[in-house]
């Protein structure tokens, strides 16, 4: 049995029947127990649950530095190579978008490398669009190995694999992967994605497990929020972390909430997910899974940024450029998306002490 | 009572408080935690070491003299807490270890089977092992027979600040290991570090309940007080409680009539 099971089990008539009829009463209930089951986190993520919006903030708050502590791990993406064969009507990369493509040289990834570390950050993301044939498991093996040399801790953002190519990634010092499904409704997702491999639904649901068993240490899940209905993206993503850490308990499990952001695209899905929705999914998340990482990027502007690291944040990605070379020359642009917080490391470290909470460099020992 | 102190690896400790570095919302809290508290010992998690880093790191906040603890959280199974621990080591920060292995993200609970495996292969190769587990009385056994230098048992949970939810347990294994059994995990209050101290703990071992209090340095020296006092009253005995008033005897007084 995988995930793909469990999501199928749930129609959407259950769904909408739990999101319209919870009532307030049945919400404080639920804020009150010690744990929480699958019934309930769906439960806070009903409207009903709006009103007590800033109880739940308080117990995330207070579970969340029970649990981590007041420290956030800063990380950075490093966009290696923007050839992609998906057509993603929301994607920057899709491949019907005209502009220049471009892959790192492997002198092209040390000097990124180096202009990284000298910020301080330790935790390293790399991303591909889904191209094997030019950035393929081989490419990315060659990549880690110039990485390891300036960073504890290597994760991959990159297209859906086999379990050998992710084992074959781990023994090379990749620890950690994050695969988001974009939506977890396969008739929107089918909608979403015209064509190129990323179009198989279940391929990449079952992902994330598959890197589970290869022997990764973390993972890290998300819904693109604003393709569907951000409440049922939101109760799958937190039962989809939920149905890993219960079946791979020695894995660290964490879940990010992007944010669609414009892009070369300009994808307009028109389902809006405003602040109050996302801090209202980050709550529910924290109450539903205490122990969950969850993942805030620079999609979001630096004032929501400040006041999510009370909220639950544990991670959040700090001197961002979404441009393959980003850190080595200056773009006009062709990133994957627009970024909202354009701070410097430096300058997230100085917020984040202002905030009375410690910036992370390390978390990590490569062993 | 001036010649109270608890031995661990050759070494005499006069406070039986141990105290962590982590989740403390700045690095610089810790030189005033260490002596609000009165610790002697101080645990550091090597993966969160920056070693080689320009702007420092945690090591640069614990003052000289304390006894450092590395411990090994990260570590899912032996072979990862045995590769710890030698990093630990040739890195410069002793031989001691506090071997944690957990293979359960959810509950954080330790992985006894690997541990005693650890212990065995790091306590051979010459360290002072003290290793974390759950209160099981055969896993603390074995412990012993592989050459741990302590047994460190959890109260509850790790981070958990619930007190001695394992307090039955616990007492078992005061009563049956004949090596220091400090209680690590899960207490919250001082109260309960006291009492931990007055069933015959040897030493207590805490972080979140200090870093996660509104005054750090406040609730260290509070913790510091409660350890030192439940020690004194396991030491001076502590008198029989009674569930029954026995004042008179209303049910039997007709006996001596």
């Amino acid at each position: 049995m995988s995930f793909y099971d469990e999501y199928s089990s749930y129609t959407e008539a259950d769904i909408d029947a739990v999101l319209c009829n919870t009532t307030s009463d049945q919400i404080i209930k639920i804020i009150g127990k010690e744990r929480l089951t699958r019934m309930d986190f769906l439960a806070l993520l009903s409207p009903a649950a709006e009103e007590h919006l800033e109880i739940m903030a308080q117990k995330a708050h207070k579970l969340t530095v029970q649990n981590f502590g007041r420290v956030i791990l800063l990380f950075t993406p490093m966009y290696l190579s923007d050839y992609c064969s998906n057509k993603c009507i929301y994607c920057g990369f899709n491949v019907t978008n005209t502009f220049t493509r471009k892959k790192l040289r492997l002198e092209e990834v040390e000097k990124e490398a180096q202009n990284i570390a000298a910020s301080g950050l330790k935790h390293i993301l790399i991303l591909t669009g889904e191209a094997p044939k030019i950035a393929g498991v081989s490419y990315l093996k060659d990549c880690v190995q110039i990485l390891k040399k300036y960073f504890t801790s290597i994760a991959i953002e990159v297209y859906a694999m086999e379990t050998h190519e992710y084992e074959s990634l781990v023994d090379a010092g990749v620890e950690s992967m994050t695969m988001f499904q974009e939506t977890y409704n396969a008739p929107i997702y089918d909608k979403l994605h015209l064509a190129g491999p990323k179009k198989d639904y279940q391929y990449r649901l079952e992902a994330p497990e598959r890197a589970c068993q290869a022997g990764m240490r973390s993972v890290n899940i998300g819904a693109l929020l604003g393709l569907n209905d951000w409440r049922k993206d939101g109760f799958f993503t937190g039962l989809h972390a939920n149905y890993l850490q219960n079946k791979y308990s020695d894995m660290e499990i964490s879940i990010s909430l992007p944010r669609i952001r414009p892009t070369m695209g300009k994808c307009e899905t028109g389902i809006a997910v405003n602040d109050k929705c996302l801090v209202q999914f980050m709550v529910s998340l924290r109450l539903f899974m205490p122990r969950v990482g969850i993942t805030l990027s620079t999609r979001e502007n630096a004032k929501f940024r400040n006041h999510a690291i009370q909220l639950g944040v544990t991670k959040m990605s700090a001197g961002v450029n979404t441009a393959v070379g980003g850190h080595i020359e200056s773009q006009e642009n062709s990133g994957q998306f627009e970024i909202s917080d354009d701070r410097t490391v430096a300058q997230m470290c100085e917020d984040i002490l202002k905030l009375g909470y410690q910036p992370v460099f390390k978390d990590w020992q490569a062993i | 009572m001036m010649n109270d102190q608890l031995i661990i690896g050759e070494k005499s400790l006069h406070s039986r408080l141990f105290i962590g570095t982590g989740k403390y919302s700045t690095d610089t809290l810790i030189p005033e935690i260490v002596k609000k508290s009165g610790a002697e010992v101080i645990t550091v998690a090597l993966r969160r070491i920056e070693f080689n880093s320009p702007t420092g790191n945690v090591m640069d906040h614990i003052p000289s003299g304390m006894q450092l603890l590395p411990n090994t959280s990260g570590a899912r199974n032996a072979q990862e807490a045995i590769r710890i621990a030698r990093l630990a080591k040739a890195a410069g920060c002793g031989n001691w270890i506090k071997i944690e292995v957990i293979s359960d993200n959810k509950y954080l609970l330790p992985d006894g089977y690997e541990t005693i495996k650890a212990t065995e292969v790091l306590a051979g190769e010459g360290f002072v092992v003290l290793p974390y587990i759950s209160p099981d009385l055969m896993v603390a056994k074995k412990l012993v027979e592989v050459g741990a230098a302590a047994i460190m048992p959890l109260g509850a949970p790790i981070g958990s600040n619930r007190g001695l939810k394992t307090k039955e347990l616990l007492k078992i294994l005061i009563e049956e290991i004949s090596l220091p059994v400090i209680v690590d995990a899960g207490i919250g209050k001082p109260s309960d570090a006291c009492e931990a101290m007055e069933m015959g703990a040897a030493a207590c071992l805490l972080n979140t309940a200090i870093a996660s209090a509104n005054q750090p340095e406040l609730m260290a020296e509070a913790f510091g007080m409660a350890v030192a006092a439940g020690r004194k009253a396991y030491l001076a005995g502590i008198g029989r409680s009674h569930q029954y008033a026995s004042a008179s005897s209303p049910l039997t007084g007709f006996l001596n009539d």
